[in-house]
């Protein structure tokens, strides 16, 4: 069977030239004659018409709109860390209209009925009293839920959303091969998917009257809205993710944007009363409506897994109440067993007096004895598979197996003949996918499978019209799966002129909003979010300040060719921060300086300022989350070469625009909510206590040894750094002198980098965000008249000269060194009392 | 009926933190659930600091549970259930009368369109692996040679028991609640827990329904008994099921079948089913834990 079998009759099309067509397999772009297919010729013309260049440009064109878009799949055990590119061909698959009817209508029958077995399952269990299903598959399986039997969701409904995985045998239908029932993924990554290829190929996209996706996700909001236990309030759904290192978390980020609801951890959510809460920063709010990422077992410690960190202690008895809608509802993962394959039809027909649509791949579950002898009898035709998640074993491909294997297989299926399933091998279709890598770029054969999507509405199930297409990695893979690397395509469901307008006009109109409804503050602000804009703000000035004291650095070094003792200060002060390592030349310092990997360096810095960006992900707009991915290339880029002086300079250059875009966005661009005004305090603590910090350092030099010559150079990169010295030059058209220089950084309340400046506004900022009077304020005030109180005038030169100068300038260095301190204060006092709540507190299962 | 013996039960548990708990909520299993031979005349729980809030219903295995939430700072957290019970003494059951335990494990194969009556149905809950018994055939050898072919089943569960008790120590030192069966089966040592868990995993093993039962023992033998073992904290024992018998207790740690010295409260598939006491707290640091259970006859009996 693993020969190559080449069709006699060639496609009748130049692209498919050495294609290498498989007979076995149904192609799904051409017949058995090579003949293309009709709803595959608007493509094929155009990619007949397409030279290899515009085809070049084109998968260039998706790779970026990935990058760029930030769309990433976490691989689990992945060395190269989390996050990994999503891929996506720029081919997308096609189906025909009449051809997806079939499949919408199936699909959406088996939601309907799997959505009546799990309510048999926690209800009555006459499916199983009457032999319809063998107890085993239910009291087996570690995601039925034991606590949640007797639980009844709001309006019955018990699978919200659900996904099929199909894939086309050789007779040219598609078959059933898994059903996706706990929290099916990849709706988000679907739609993703449309946004980038159908800008690949707009006038084809046009021009086959492809059926939108965006129906499904309102259906799933309006879903939501309806079956929440809200009463008279509108209903505050979020989405419930596991964090940001699950495989799916950029999905997480895409849906909650999509549906407009708050991405939350289970650290966000508290159960107070019977009722769940979001912890927000303006104090806890009801929450009414969960869509849940998490699986089943993990959503709450007290009654389910006690060793979930990811859940919220007391969710279930808030369902159970009826308090809150959770999607899917918990324990809705039993019915994804394989096991179940076999026994559907019967139940179809015992449920719903019919027969399932959808042909099922062939399954024999072993704990039956006539399907297990049939399975060990033909185990090299067969595929073995768990029946309950909780085995964790990879799927067996019996032609795969020694004599050996095969026996040791048959051990472990005797022991415990219940927990394993056998199917049929499915000769997946093939697909053509662009072949990277190639000079001359040119389409391959893949096998693949699709995922399609349905949503329960208040008249019955609607089906996405589309699917995410995945591609196996390999041309002769017997698996598809993301987690091995496989692509996916864009699924394109050709429109009919008939069926435009998918979703049924009978959906539930959305609330209208009226003018008394307006909502003009963001009341879901989860406190944890709060908390990382205000890091955010912090790494993002602290990112420039460090940049632009390594480019002032280096600026020097490379024109003087070397460091005059007004620089030596200055990497004196980059080695008192840790930014450059005690003990190298000043020109290996300054290298380590930019490339290490140092606690608190610059990369450090960056690499924390990316880390606060991914939590806060949802906050930012794409631009701005672009710029983020941009700084995070470079760095990464920079780190795996070895660069010289010049290459670390542009990079600083570099990296000074993009950060200096990123506090452009944060003007421009944000919502000036209490998160924006987190962000902005974190920015201003931070410059008030670098540029507090370091201005005391220098005066003390300076008092210390400082000759007139010095003094010129010294204040002139001290402004440089505090980015004054273009305002320095234009009002006193002279080389930086000490009482005009102290002025424009510190006392100029004009100047967006003076020190008073930053006082000024945080004052103003934590006003609004404190209820009265609080000890920050206070703190602050102190700092300002501490400053007032500075005495330039001290500093003209007097007869009486260096000891009275000596002395002013140990007395601004101690108020500027007091401010640093009270920045630090502040910070911890602000945590304190915004956040606090949501810190790392430790939290415990405790038995007896 | 005179017959019955009633019996008084204080089961304290007090927790004591390191730091301030800031929030906690609790399950708990410390009201015993009725059976035919069991009759609860008063139970009362004396819990402090006041729960802020707290609801009372049954869980899938029928045995009652209570919730507690404590959204106030508190260093301690004591809870004292106190009861009145009154137990009947049983009838010597016919182990023998049981079928061979082959035929009561065909009864739990799945047949197509066979239908199960109730007990069946519910019997079959307890045939799998739960978070503290996994089935393995190291298990099912063990039990091997008390259920040779054609063994009456309960005089096999009962050989078991025997087997047990005889072949391991009790020795509170050597595991720990987590501890795999597989260890304690190398080991040969382990608590009250660790013996019903092992014996449920050799009959699950087998094919055969087997539940943990959760209760308490009378802290100071009748005159001319020995005391047994277990007798200050919860105490755990086994329950198997035969088609024709129902289902009958028994005790591996002690080597008997529990009559009227043995007070249920509650069962399910394992301990974690039925803990006494279970809970989320945040904050705490460390804890300590105190755990005492006091038994004594009040009336009746000779």
């Amino acid at each position: 069977m693993s020969a190559r079998v080449t069709m006699e009759s060639q496609p009748a099309s130049p692209l498919f030239e050495g294609y290498g067509a498989e007979a076995r397999r149904y192609q799904e772009p051409f017949d058995a004659n090579g003949a293309i297919r009709p709803h595959w010729r608007a493509l094929v013309d155009e990619l007949e018409q397409n030279d290899a260049l515009q085809m070049r440009q084109r998968k260039q064109f998706v790779a970026r709109q990935i990058r760029e878009n930030g769309v990433t799949y976490n691989i689990y055990d992945d060395a190269k860390g989390a996050e990994r590119p999503w891929e996506v061909d720029p081919l997308p698959a096609l189906i025909a209209s009449d051809e997806w009817s079939d499949i919408a209508a199936g699909v959406e029958q088996r939601a309907a009925l799997l959505d009546r077995v799990l309510a048999d399952l926690y209800g009555p269990q006459t499916l199983i009293s009457k032999g319809l299903l063998p107890p085993d598959l239910v009291f087996g399986h570690n995601n039925f839920l034991w606590p949640c039997q007797g639980l009844v969701p709001p309006g019955d409904v018990y699978l919200h959303a659900y996904a099929a995985d199909l894939a086309r045998a050789p007779d040219g239908r598609w078959w059933l091969l898994a059903d996706r029932a706990q929290a099916p993924s990849g709706a988000g990554y679907a739609l993703e998917n449309r946004q980038i290829v159908s800008r690949a190929f707009t006038d084809t996209f046009r021009e086959l009257n492809v059926r939108p996706l965006d129906g499904f996700f309102r259906a799933l909001q309006s879903s939501l809205q309806r079956l929440a236990p809200k009463g008279d309030e509108a209903a505050l759904a979020v989405l419930l993710t596991p964090g940001r290192f699950n495989e799916t978390y950029f999905e997480h980020v895409y849906l909650a944007r999509a549906l407009g609801v708050p991405l939350v951890e289970g650290q966000d959510l508290t159960v107070r009363g019977s009722c769940v809460f979001l912890k927000t920063l303006g104090g806890l709010q009801r929450v009414h409506a969960i869509l849940r990422r998490i699986d089943g077992d993990f959503c709450d410690p007290l009654e389910l897994r006690g060793d979930s960190a990811l859940g919220v202690p007391g969710l279930l008895e808030v369902a159970r109440a009826g308090h809150v809608l959770i999607a899917n509802a918990l324990g809705s993962g039993v019915v994804e067993s394989p096991g179940l394959l076999g026994f559907l039809p019967g139940i179809c027909g015992h449920l719903r007096g019919e027969a399932l649509k959808l042909p099922t791949i062939a399954t024999w579950w072993c704990g039956e004895r006539p399907a297990r002898e049939y399975a060990l009898a033909h185990i090299e035709r067969l595929v073995f598979k768990p029946a309950y998640p909780s085995q964790q074993f990879d799927p067996v491909f019996g032609n795969t197996l020694s004599r050996k294997a095969q026996a040791e297989l048959r051990g472990r299926i005797d022991a415990c003949p219940h927990a394993y399933v056998a199917q049929e091998l499915v000769e997946l279709s093939h697909a053509p996918v662009w072949q990277r890598g190639m000079p001359q770029g040119r389409v391959v054969p893949r096998a693949i499978t699709m995922r399609v999507y349905a949503v329960a509405t208040g008249n019955g199930y609607v089906v996405m019209p589309g699917g995410l297409t995945r591609v196996a990695a390999k041309a002769n893979a017997a698996v598809v799966s993301m987690q091995r690397g496989g692509s996916s395509k864009d699924t394109w469901v050709l429109g009919a002129a008939a069926d435009r307008g998918v979703i049924p006009q009978s959906l539930p109109a959305t609330r209208t909003v009226r003018v008394r409804d307006i909502v003009r503050t963001d009341a879901f602000l989860p406190s944890r979010l709060v908390e990382n804009l205000f890091w955010l703000g912090r790494y993002c000035e602290r990112s420039d300040n460090i940049t632009r004291l390594l480019r002032v650095l280096l600026a020097r070094y490379v024109d003087g060719g070397g460091l005059g003792p007004a620089l030596a200060g200055a990497l004196e002060m980059c080695r008192a921060l840790e930014l450059a390592p005690a003990r190298a030349s000043p020109k290996a310092a300054l290298l380590a300086a930019v490339t290490g990997t140092a606690s608190g360096g610059l990369r450090d810095t960056l690499e924390r300022l990316f880390r606060s960006a991914t939590r806060v992900r949802g906050r930012l707009s794409q631009e701005n989350w672009r710029g983020i991915i941009e700084i995070q290339r470079e760095a990464t880029a920079l780190a795996s070469s070895r660069p010289g002086i010049g290459d670390a300079m542009e990079f600083l250059n570099r990296l000074l625009m993009s950060v200096s875009a990123l506090s452009g966005f944060a003007l421009d661009d944000m919502t000036r909510d209490e998160g924006w005004r987190f962000l902005m305090i974190g920015r201003r603590l931070e410059r008030l206590q670098f540029h507090a910090d370091v201005v005391a350092c220098v005066l003390r030099d300076l008092a210390d040894d400082g000759t007139p010559n010095d003094e010129g150079a010294t204040l002139e990169w001290l402004l440089e750094l505090a980015d004054s010295i273009i305002t320095y030059r234009m009002r006193y058209l002279s080389a930086p002198q000490i009482i005009p220089a102290l002025d424009l950084m510190l006392f100029d309340t004009a100047n967006p980098h003076a020190v008073l400046f930053q006082v000024r506004e945080l004052q103003r900022d934590i006003a609004a965000v404190g209820d009265g009077e609080t000890s920050e304020a206070q703190a602050l005030r102190d700092i300002d008249s501490g400053l007032q109180a500075c005495d330039l005038l001290a500093l003209e030169a007097s007869p009486a000269g260096d000891v009275h100068r000596r002395r002013a300038l140990m007395a601004i260095a101690e108020v500027l060194a007091q401010t640093g301190a009270a920045a630090r204060g502040v910070s911890e006092r602000l945590a304190a009392r915004h956040f606090a709540h949501v810190d790392d507190i430790s939290r415990a299962t405790l038995s007896s | 009926m005179s017959t019955s013996i009633e019996y008084a039960v204080e089961h304290a548990t007090l927790y004591t933190y390191e730091d301030a708990v800031s929030r906690s909520q609790q399950l708990l299993h410390l009201v015993p659930r009725e059976n035919p031979r069991q009759q609860c005349m008063h139970q009362s729980l004396a819990i402090d600091p006041e729960p802020s809030r707290r609801s009372d219903h049954h869980d899938c295995f029928g045995n009652p549970v209570t919730l507690l939430e404590f959204d106030q700072p508190h260093r301690s957290l004591s809870i004292t259930s106190t009861m009145r019970v009154a137990i009947e003494p049983r009838a010597e059951p016919d182990l023998g009368a049981s079928p061979p335990w082959e035929r009561v494990a065909a009864l739990f194969d799945y047949r197509a369109m066979r239908p199960l009556d109730a007990a069946t149905l519910d019997a079959s809950r307890y045939r799998f692996e739960s978070t503290y018994v996994r089935i393995k055939p190291a298990l099912a050898d063990y039990a091997r040679d008390c259920f040779e072919p054609a063994t009456s089943l309960m005089v096999g569960v009962f050989a078991l028991m025997q087997k047990i008790h005889r072949e391991f120590r009790f020795d509170p030192a050597a595991t720990l609640i987590a501890t795999p069966l597989i260890e304690v089966l190398e080991k040969k040592r382990g608590v009250c827990q660790d013996f019903a868990h092992l014996m449920i995993g050799c009959l699950r093993s087998l094919g055969l329904p087997a539940r943990y039962v959760s209760g308490y023992l009378l802290t100071r033998a009748p005159p001319g008994k020995p005391r047994m073992v277990g007798a200050d904290a919860s105490h755990a024992w086994i329950s198997a099921y035969c088609p024709v018998l129902g289902w009958i207790d028994f005790d591996p740690t002690n080597n008997v079948l529990p009559d009227t010295q043995h007070i249920t409260v509650a069962w399910g598939r394992d301990f974690r089913d039925v803990s006494p006491q279970r809970g989320v707290i945040l904050g705490g640091g460390g804890h300590e834990l105190d755990v005492g259970v006091t038994v004594t006859r009040v009336a009746g009996g000779s």
